[in-house]
């Protein structure tokens, strides 16, 4: 186990837009050259501001688009071309259009290589919830349960707590799940944690964060290895 | 045979308490003049099956503001705070599917089956209720094929015997539920002469499609939404 006191650093206070595009710039670095890449509505689509296009990233959205570029402005609005989360969009080049029924066939079959979706809770096996409250928030699951129980890896950007401070990040989820056992990585504003064999194992924290409070807003065991871990 | 009719002819069959697909996924692809013409007409006790409600005020949330549906079968309601409202007061039944779900079982009931088995939400609430089979060491659960009495789509080129262009993201539930309704009508932007498509870029064959409708001019309706202008 790590030494805490050479964690410590420096507090620096970052506001909600900041934490969440800090969120977004490390999710980016995930990304492989030539994956195929879906992105939740939230803090994920942030992570289009990040975007390195060399990579000849494409990115899908589940109205049925494989190449989607970024939102667009009012003069280049298409009222045909919108995402998944109704935005209007420009697209890259070799972009492709086709019905729900494929969009889901990426999905299912095994083409999509990264999901980034959003969280309520997350557990330490890697269950998701992320879709409803019951008795306050019941919109309806969209394409999440199948994004989250089929896409080759997920990964969940989220603030490390919720809007209450609570942690997300629990022993068990309480809410409805998404789907079992489907999240691979968990980036939040305060550490980058690898779910590995039904465990949770802290490897990267953040430059403004120090282990306790990692530790403290995460309700859960978390495996932190020996040594330095790299910052973010 | 010419399958081009005027507006009130093409929905004028839909009775009370059938079940109706609704195209598009947000505006692009859903049918605005037929939704409109179907209010109009004033059927009631309706079945909808459409993968949202689209938003308050604007296309099939306008049927079910109105009280002309009974039950919903649908993926996702997040941007109808209206809809959501009136479900919470049992003012509406809704039945949600995960999408991907919802476009297959329609497809299925478009291509003759009668369901099909599937792992998505399986350790989930929505695997409740339905029942669940081992096939080849692999646990499903069975999902039903949806067809509808009539189905409504939104195209942008269409000829007289229903072939069918659909454009950009307004594709996405418009040709499976082209092939899943006992009576399929497509409301297209443009009618062309029959044989100028070519045959190579026919999204949807005449087949499938009994009445052809031309809008003639596009509602405000089919326009940008400024709300979703987001740079």
């Amino acid at each position: 186990m790590s030494n805490l006191k050479a964690l410590k650093l420096t507090k620096k206070q970052l506001t909600v837009s900041n934490k969440r595009d800090k969120i977004a710039r490390r999710a980016e670095k995930e990304i492989i050259a030539g994956q195929i890449v879906n992105l939740g509505i939230g803090i994920p689509t942030l992570i289009l501001k990040y975007l390195n296009w060399e990579k000849r990233v494409q990115i899908h959205s589940e109205n049925g688009i494989l190449g989607m570029k970024s939102h667009c402005s009012r003069e280049t609005a298409d009222r045909n071309l919108i995402d998944a989360g109704g935005g209007y969009i420009d697209l890259v080049a070799g972009a492709s259009f086709f019905d729900s029924s494929l969009s889901f066939a990426l999905v299912r079959g095994g083409r999509l290589d990264i999901a980034f979706l959003g969280a309520l809770e997350i557990s330490t096996r890697g269950d998701l919830a992320n879709w409803m409250i019951p008795g306050k928030y019941t919109p309806g699951i969209g394409g999440g349960m199948e994004l989250a129980q089929k896409a080759r890896r997920l990964i969940i950007t989220t603030l490390h707590t919720n809007r209450r401070g609570r942690p997300k990040i629990l022993e068990s989820c309480n809410l409805p799940l998404t789907a079992k056992a489907c999240v691979d990585m968990i980036i939040t504003e305060l550490a980058v944690i690898d779910v590995v064999d039904d465990q949770l194992q802290l490897v990267e924290i953040a430059e403004e964060a120090t282990l306790e409070e990692i530790v403290e807003k995460t309700d859960a065991p978390l495996m932190v290895p020996d040594g330095v871990l790299p910052r973010f | 045979m010419n399958k081009v009719t005027n507006i009130s002819d093409a929905i004028s069959t839909i009775k009370d308490g059938q079940t109706i697909m609704v195209g598009g996924f947000g505006v692009p692809g859903t049918p605005f003049m037929l939704i409109e013409a179907l209010l109009q007409h004033g059927a009631r006790h309706l079945t909808l099956i459409k993968n949202e409600a689209n938003e308050p005020h604007l296309g099939v949330s306008k049927l079910i503001e109105a009280g002309r549906v009974d039950r919903l079968i649908t993926s996702h309601l997040g941007l109808n705070t209206t809809v959501l409202g009136m479900m919470n007061d049992k003012k509406i039944e809704v039945e949600f599917n995960p999408q991907g779900i919802l476009v297959e079982r329609i497809r299925c009931g478009g291509a003759g089956l009668i369901g099909f088995i599937s792992d998505i939400g399986i350790d989930t609430v929505l695997s409740k209720n339905k029942q669940i089979i081992t096939l080849n060491g692999q646990k499903g659960t069975v999902e039903s094929a949806l067809r509808a009495d009539v189905a409504m789509i939104h195209a942008a080129v269409g000829d007289d015997i229903g072939n069918l262009v659909y454009e950009k993201s307004a594709r996405n539930f418009n040709p499976a539920m082209a092939t899943a309704a006992d009576t399929v009508i497509a409301e297209v932007e443009s009618i062309i002469d029959t044989g100028s498509l070519d045959p190579d870029a026919i999204h949807t064959p005449g087949a499938f499609v009994d009445r052809v409708v031309e809008i003639r001019k596009l509602r405000d309706e089919y326009g940008i939404l400024e709300h979703h202008v987001f740079t």
